[in-house]
């Protein structure tokens, strides 16, 4: 007999978890989707932002959010300086393929090394009044260091979904997936726009590693861990698609959580995946995909 | 008729003094003079078990330090020669090889971790050697191999006896508990450690009601802990590495999980990084541990040890407290030294020959080894976290924050029982 506390708790848990797997694959959505840039060091930016709000929070007691929001033009500038660096060295030269991928492999292993070196490789967590606590509406409890995640993550998506829908930029990204050769026809630079395109898919990573490190532990190594799961969510989404991605997370995040709740955790990742290859087989273009 | 006696007298003194060096068995040394006795290993310098691999090396470094002051062992110093496995088994085999076929090392030590350990074994079978081992649960079960000698101190039957003190200390409450849930990691260690725990539970005639694993990579554990919440257990037993036991802790305190004793085996719990940011949601948690800083622990040598390895660990970028793994890598040097300096050789069978039957003193304390190379007697410490206030680091370094309440040699403090109880406070 399920009981329906356990299950409503499992259902909210799972949405919350989705939230944050939202906001870690939103960026490789616009990168992988939108750019068709296999930027499979993505994880590696979201460990570098946990870093950033690490020190901020350490050194001056900021909240973990702010120091996500303040760092993220940083994280857009890095991001544009990667992108750069890719076209001239490969994507200028059609050798993006398997050469690029090595390429952010190398930037994987470089940031990971840097921090290593840097900051070591003990567990780092940060401070704030809501990490440990939680709300309770009825049976229903919710941990605060998953709901402000979920929050943030759906802010994000909203203002990244409304920006790509209604701004010039914003259109010009979308624009550049399609049809980069016509943009360049409208007299708009393809690489300008992939330039602002990449630099906001790594300006997520600053808010995605703030939202990691509020949940828990972080130390450099650890974003391989997310590698699979981030370019699940991102095809399950629709490549591309930001409302795609956000519902894909949701699922995952909701499959994840049942089945951790009802038939073991060990099930857990394995039921996910199965979720994704089900969906893949009724729509190959995922979810929201074309 | 003078020159002859001169000639005879200088003879006698020679034949003197071959004959002392020969009966002192010090004409190895002389005749090697300061050439260095070679201890090699793997250690994990990058990746997941870094943290604590780097940590062990400073200590192992310290102990290398001592040792050379003092004019080294047999009139020779000590050298480590190490290489950084990068926390993957795959490279150790090739680490081993290199450092007996290239380096020739004299003698070679276990890097650190289970998984680690693992794969070194079939080399130092094959060749023979005595093999000091840091901290692997059960590697010598499969092989029974003599010359292997694990420094901690989980007992002759270590999966068995690493979990046993957590049930045991259970078993002494009245009303007895009666529900067992047990969740760990689908990793080596937590695998290990729940097998050992399902045998404890049954021998002290506990009732499992929830017995499950999770993937390492998991990121929430709320759903686990209202799984465990649901079923209402007396007794709650997690096996985790650090990430996991921070979600785990994190979560009960979310969820409000009241078992009358939480803990058992989280690792990470012995650590700076997560007790200063644990702070007040430890109390009450009943978790193994090996040393602490407690009056009935006080061996000597181990404060002026960790003074040393703190002032190098902030630089280093690995634990601040030092109390975990350091220590124990300082020890199985110290153990392998004595051996080396008790047999006066540097033959692998006469070192292991020698480590099975002698008791070394060392700064965790009297060590001695039984047939299988575990520790003779289980020393597996089950610690409670009291009366702890802030997240500030000092108070892990004074006494009465991890109250050791098995075994009863070792006992400072009583438990605080249930676990809610030491919560409200």
């Amino acid at each position: 007999m399920v009981s329906l506390d356990l299950l409503a708790n499992a259902v909210v848990a799972g949405i919350l978890l989705g939230g944050f797997y939202a906001a870690v694959s939103l960026g490789v959505s616009i990168a992988f989707g939108l750019l068709d840039v296999v930027n499979i060091a993505h994880p590696v930016f979201v460990i570098l932002g946990s870093y950033a709000v690490y020190v901020t929070n350490t050194a001056f007691g900021l909240d973990p959010i702010v120091a996500g929001i303040v760092f993220t033009p940083v994280f857009y500038g890095i991001g544009v300086v990667v992108y750069r660096i890719y076209y001239v060295s490969f994507e200028k030269k059609g050798q993006e393929s398997l050469r690029g991928l090595v390429f952010f492999f190398g930037v994987l292993f470089i940031v990971e090394v840097g921090l290593t070196l840097k900051y070591g490789v003990d567990y780092r967590l940060v401070e704030a009044q809501y990490i440990g606590e939680s709300l309770r509406f009825g049976p229903v409890g919710i941990a605060l260091r998953l709901l402000v995640p979920c929050v943030v993550a759906v802010l994000l998506t909203l203002v990244l979904y409304l920006y790509l829908a209604k701004t010039f930029v914003g259109r010009a990204i979308k624009a550049v997936s399609q049809d980069s050769l016509a943009l360049r026809l409208m007299g708009a630079d393809p690489v300008k726009v992939k330039d602002v395109a990449f630099g906001i898919a790594i300006a997520t990573a600053s808010l995605a590693g703030a939202l990691l490190i509020m949940i828990g532990p972080v130390e450099p190594s650890m974003n391989r861990e997310y590698i699979g799961r981030v370019f699940a969510v991102a095809v399950l989404g629709g490549m591309g698609s930001i409302g795609g991605t956000f519902l894909a997370a949701v699922i995952i995040g909701v499959a994840e959580s049942l089945t951790s709740t009802f038939f073991g955790p060990s099930w857990a990742v394995a039921v996910s995946f199965g979720v994704l290859l089900l969906a893949l087989a009724v729509r190959p273009a995922g979810l929201f995909g074309s | 008729m003078r020159h002859r006696t001169r000639w005879r007298s200088a003879w006698a003194n020679v034949g003197a003094l071959i004959g002392t060096l020969l009966l002192s068995g010090s004409w190895t040394a002389a005749a090697q003079g300061a050439e260095p006795i070679k201890i090699g290993f793997g250690m994990a310098l990058t990746g997941g078990l870094a943290a604590n691999g780097k940590a062990a090396l400073i200590a192992m470094q310290l102990w290398a330090e001592d040792v050379n002051k003092k004019g080294g062992i047999l009139g020779r110093p000590v050298e480590l020669v190490y290489y950084d496995d990068q926390t993957k088994g795959a490279t150790v085999p090739g680490i081993y090889t290199k450092l007996l076929d290239v380096d020739k090392v004299n003698f070679v030590v276990s890097g650190y971790g289970t998984n680690l350990i693992a794969p070194a074994m079939p080399i130092v079978i094959e060749r023979k050697l005595v093999f000091p081992g840091l901290f692997g649960l059960a590697n010598n079960e499969k092989y029974n191999y003599a010359g292997y000698f694990q420094i901690m101190p989980a007992g002759p039957r270590p999966a068995v006896d690493w979990t046993a003190t957590y049930f045991e200390v259970a078993a002494r409450q009245t009303p007895k508990p009666q529900t067992v849930a047990l969740v760990g990691a689908d990793a080596e260690y937590p695998h290990n450690a729940l097998a050992g725990a399902r045998e404890n539970v049954k021998r002290l005639g506990f009732k499992v009601v929830y017995d499950s694993t999770y993937p390492p990579n998991t990121v929430d554990f709320t759903p686990i802990v209202r799984a465990i919440k649901a079923l209402d257990p007396d007794i709650v037993a997690v096996y985790s590495y650090p990430p996991d036991t921070a979600g785990m802790v994190l979560a009960a305190h979310e969820v409000g999980l009241r078992p009358k004793m939480f803990g058992g085996g989280m690792v990470g719990l012995q650590f700076a990084s997560l007790l200063t940011k644990l702070g007040p949601k430890l109390n009450g948690i009943v978790n193994y541990d090996f040393w602490v800083p407690e009056p009935t622990l006080r061996f000597p040598g181990i404060e002026d040890f960790l003074q040393r390895y703190q002032a190098k660990a902030a630089s280093a970028g690995v634990d601040p407290l030092g109390h975990y793994l350091p220590p124990w890598a300082y020890a199985y040097l110290q153990v392998l030294g004595q051996a080396i300096e008790g047999t006066k050789s540097l033959d692998q069978q006469i070192v292991a020959d020698y480590i099975r039957k002698a008791e070394f003193d060392t700064i965790v304390g009297k060590v001695r080894f039984g047939s299988n190379g575990e520790w003779l007697q289980s020393r597996v410490l089950q610690v409670q976290f009291q009366g702890i206030e802030t997240t500030d680091i000092e108070q892990f370094k004074q006494p009465g924050k991890r109250v050791v309440l098995y075994p009863e040699k070792f006992k400072s403090g009583t438990l605080i029982y249930p676990y809610s109880k030491a919560k409200i406070q």
